[in-house]
């Protein structure tokens, strides 16, 4: 897989942008912007761990400016973003 | 209610707490209203403001008011406080019926100690949030649109000097807000002000030959007139033509709302109609025209805030009267000023409880925003979630209390966040004077208002136990980490009635 | 399937509107991942409507999912994604009785259905062959657009040009027993022209139409509205031929008219449409 930087979604309400920079090491990054930050920054925190948990991604600086996404479409953009860095593989590699 | 209030709160005293919406302790007489006189000959035209505040005689811990029909547009209140501070005084508390992100400025002040009390209805923007964030020396009191002429014409509120945006006045103080290049309307909420403070300013940028027609405050009320370049900017004052929403849920709702009018049995000769300014409120009007006309009822009158598609209703017949506090825009300014069925009116007249009767008690239908509502009905539109004050009562809780049928509309989450909650993070309109609310996951109706359901079962509307609407939207957005609040109270939400409702605790940085 | 009026038509690629998809007041959403998605945004698109499908509540509607062409670089892949979901069904662009074939095949362990889109000339010729092309199509959608493009000639707000394929369309649902959804009335602007639309529609048979805007949601179904006068006697015809049924007796009468199995299937069509109104009885 070619590693690049990868970035799915817009900052439409109710959207968010993820962009992923793969690293060779050094762990985990995960910089969050959110407009419910005080309402849901931990809980949209816990939602990217646990993505990149499930996807095996362990270094990669992880950016995420939110506008009020619900979990399910912060995975699905997350999902892409990491599809899209060369990090994990398309739709059907679930 | 499961509020917990203090019994005392340093600034203002004891604690009377929220019991219940006309719980109504009326005292014997009004307060005593200033004498003054004026001989003929005499010039109430002073040559500036700063002379003008010397003349009021305003000393260090006064109280100034001010109105807002210049909305965010207003130069007014910005342009007295930096002459007041620029006398030095201090100490000053601002009574203005609502404070926009214009008025920034003012932030400068409350720093520096000349402004270390606010008194307001509604309040957005810079001011808003330095109170939130514990800036102002004393707790703000937010109060009704009602609640504020209760609290002056009662001597709850005291006010020095009032200085009144008056976009044509005369050399004998006489004003209207219809002429002139700062038109704003309907003086509605300047009224108390002028009758109850000790001294009254108007400041004007359209000063015209006595008498001027019409008079909205007449001068016998007026110790002095200043004129200035410019009242403020157009543009802010009226916001232009508000638009029906475009938004198909928004619509969808406001359909939902029509429906439950039907339903309750008030769509029918003689309607009376409030509704907000927002795209989505005036929605709900646009499809009470269409049923309006379709059943050839003529409404009697519409109430509040106006706006342009409310002067269409009236120039087409679907109400009798506009009852204008306040004019959105210029359509409504244009109609206040040539059509004899639009009316002007005070304050005290649109929704005070503790006068003869206020407009409200005879109103039909009121539809209502939130920015929470809660399993109890409650309603917020005070503050955020995150306890950042971003609004007030206004007319809300006044409405809500006096309209046979008070629907709120909106819905159940804005973004991530959950409109339909378990508990309001600042009440500013009880439960118990709400009736039905409109959302996207179904209707759900007051239980004091069972009666309705059956109707509105029968429209094919889907009625549901609001904890059940309320589980629903958790399971959507998620469960929103409470705000936690510091410990020092910021500001005191007092209902209509002068009861306290709720506490507004600072904001951390 | 249940009986469908209105199938709206929602992009994929937007949180938004997904959210707000399901209480529109449609009977159907169909979450589009052909049309409405930028060709690099594809996987986006497909990934978000998987996890809505996975996460989100659509309330009472019936969810849809339109996939794209088998002739793409993607439908295939878009199949795979949607058969691991709880959608009702696939609406699979440029139907023939091939690509269903194909479709069906994809989705081989799952109880997914499909609706066909006509679109092309050899899809609406061979209409009835691809509604029996697989016991997963429902419904056969016709498709204007792409049909008079794939004709090569202009499309326009009369319509003339497209009658008789539509009409071929709804004759075919009839003739295999699925359900017609007609082609979507593109202009958000024209409620007059969207009404002459729907009428069209109906009287060639269409009992379905699929939306471009949740504004047409509530007028399409208030002239969908089967005529109370016209359900009343249903329900007389119905509950005549149950108590003949009963009786044994074959054809009989109702206030001098003679009764049979057409006008019984008539009368039971309508009171099924009726039931879409809450007015079953």
């Amino acid at each position: 897989m070619e590693v690049k930087i990868g970035r799915a979604g817009s900052l439409e309400s109710c959207d968010v942008l993820i962009t992923v920079f793969p690293q060779a090491a050094g762990g985990l990054d995960i910089r969050i912007a959110s407009i419910v930050e005080q309402q849901f920054g931990e809980q949209i925190r816990v939602v990217i761990e646990n993505t990149l948990a499930e996807t095996s991604v362990h270094d990669a600086v992880i950016e995420v400016r939110d506008r009020g996404a619900f979990d399910y479409a912060i995975k699905a953009r997350l999902l892409t973003a990491l599809g899209r860095a060369g990090l994990v593989k398309g739709a059907r590699n679930e | 209610m499961k509020r917990i209030l203090p019994s005392y709160i340093e600034h203002l005293g004891e604690v009377t707490p929220f019991t219940y919406a006309w719980d109504m302790t009326p005292p014997t007489h009004l307060a005593p209203r200033y004498c003054s006189f004026s001989k003929p000959g005499n010039n109430k035209l002073l040559p500036n403001l700063r002379e003008a505040i010397r003349q009021s005689d305003l000393r260090d811990g006064g109280t100034v008011s001010f109105h807002h029909h210049l909305r965010n547009g207003d130069y007014v209140m910005n342009m007295v406080m930096q002459e007041i501070a620029a006398l030095g005084l201090k100490d000053i508390r601002v009574a203005a019926s609502s404070i926009f992100p214009i008025h920034a400025p003012l932030v400068d002040l409350i720093r520096s100690g000349v402004i270390t009390a606010i008194d307001t209805n509604y309040m957005v923007g810079p001011v808003a949030e330095a109170v939130a964030h514990g800036l102002l020396h004393k707790p703000a009191v937010m109060r009704s649109h009602g609640g504020r002429p209760r609290a002056i014409e009662t001597g709850v509120l005291k006010i020095d000097v009032a200085f009144i945006a008056a976009p044509t006045a005369d050399v004998g103080g006489n004003i209207n807000g219809v002429h002139g290049p700062s038109a704003c309307g309907s003086l509605g909420y300047a009224v108390a002000d002028s009758q109850y403070a000790k001294t009254v300013i108007a400041i004007t940028d359209n000063l015209i030959p006595f008498p001027i027609a019409p008079i909205s405050i007449p001068g016998t009320n007026v110790d002095y007139v200043v004129v200035v370049s410019k009242l403020g900017d157009p543009k802010g004052i009226i916001s232009g033509t508000t638009r029906i929403t475009k938004d198909p849920l928004g619509l969808m709702l406001a359909e939902t709302a029509t429906k439950i009018v039907q339903g309750a049995g008030l769509l029918k000769e003689g309607l009376s109609l409030q509704t907000g300014a927002g795209g989505a409120s005036l929605a709900v009007a646009a499809f009470m025209r269409q049923e309006m006309i379709k059943r050839k009822i003529q409404g009697s009158f519409a109430l509040g805030g106006v706006t342009g598609y409310f002067v269409q209703m009236l120039k087409e017949g679907l109400f009798q009267r506009i009852l204008d506090i306040q004019c959105f825009d210029l359509d409504a300014v244009e109609s206040l000023r040539d059509n004899p069925n639009h009316i002007e009116g005070c304050a005290s007249f649109y929704a005070n409880p503790l006068n003869k009767g206020a407009a409200v008690n005879y109103l039909d239908v009121m539809i209502l925003g939130a920015t929470e509502i809660d399993t109890n009905f409650n309603v917020n539109v005070t503050t955020g979630s995150d306890g950042m004050i971003m609004g007030g009562s206004g007319g809300h809780n006044d409405t809500a209390a006096g309209s046979k049928l008070s629907i709120v509309v909106t819905t159940a989450t804005r973004g991530r966040l959950p409109i339909v909650v378990d508990e309001v993070t600042t009440i500013t309109t009880p439960g118990e004077t709400v009736d039905v609310l409109v959302t996207e996951l179904g209707v759900a109706v007051n239980p004091r208002r069972k009666e309705l359901e059956p109707a509105l079962r029968n429209l094919g509307i889907k009625v549901r136990d609001i904890n059940d609407i309320s589980a629903e939207v958790y399971r959507r957005t998620g469960k929103p980490k409470p705000f936690s609040p510091g410990k020092r109270i910021v500001a005191v939400v007092e209902y209509r009635n002068g009861q306290i409702i709720d506490v507004i605790r600072e904001q951390g940085r | 399937m249940k009986n469908l009026r209105s199938l709206l038509f929602v992009p994929g690629n937007n949180p938004a509107m997904l959210q707000a998809a399901g209480f529109l007041g449609a009977d159907a959403v169909i979450l589009d991942l052909e049309d409405a998605v930028a060709m690099n945004e594809k996987d986006a698109a497909r990934r978000l409507v998987t996890e809505a499908l996975t996460h989100l509540d659509f309330g009472s509607a019936t969810v849809i999912v339109r996939v794209n062409g088998l002739d793409t670089a993607f439908g295939a892949d878009d199949i795979r994604a949607i058969c691991t979901t709880r959608t009702e069904a696939i609406l699979l662009p440029k139907a023939t009785a091939e690509r269903i074939s194909e479709a069906d095949a994809l989705m081989a362990r799952t109880n997914l259905e499909l609706i066909a889109l006509l679109e092309s000339a050899l899809g609406v010729e061979m209409a009835y062959f691809v509604a029996k092309a697989s016991p997963r199509v429902q419904a056969l959608f016709f498709g204007a657009e792409d049909f008079t493009a794939d004709m090569g000639v202009p499309r326009t707000k009369q319509g003339h040009e497209i009658e008789f394929a539509r009409a071929r369309v709804a004759l075919a649902c009839r003739a295999a027993g699925v359900q017609a959804v007609d082609t979507p009335f593109t202009d958000t602007n024209d409620p007059d022209g969207f009404t002459q639309d729907v009428l069209r529609g109906r009287v060639l048979g269409y009992t379905a139409k699929a939306l471009i805007s949740p504004r047409h949601v509530m007028p399409l179904h208030d002239l969908l509205q089967p005529d109370p006068s016209e359900v009343a006697q249903a329900h007389r015809i119905v509950d005549a031929a149950e108590e003949a049924f009963a009786a044994g007796i074959g054809v009989f009468s109702l206030e001098g008219k003679m009764i049979d199995a057409p006008i019984i299937n008539r009368a039971k069509h309508i009171l099924s449409l009726a039931a879409l109104y809450g007015g079953g009885r």
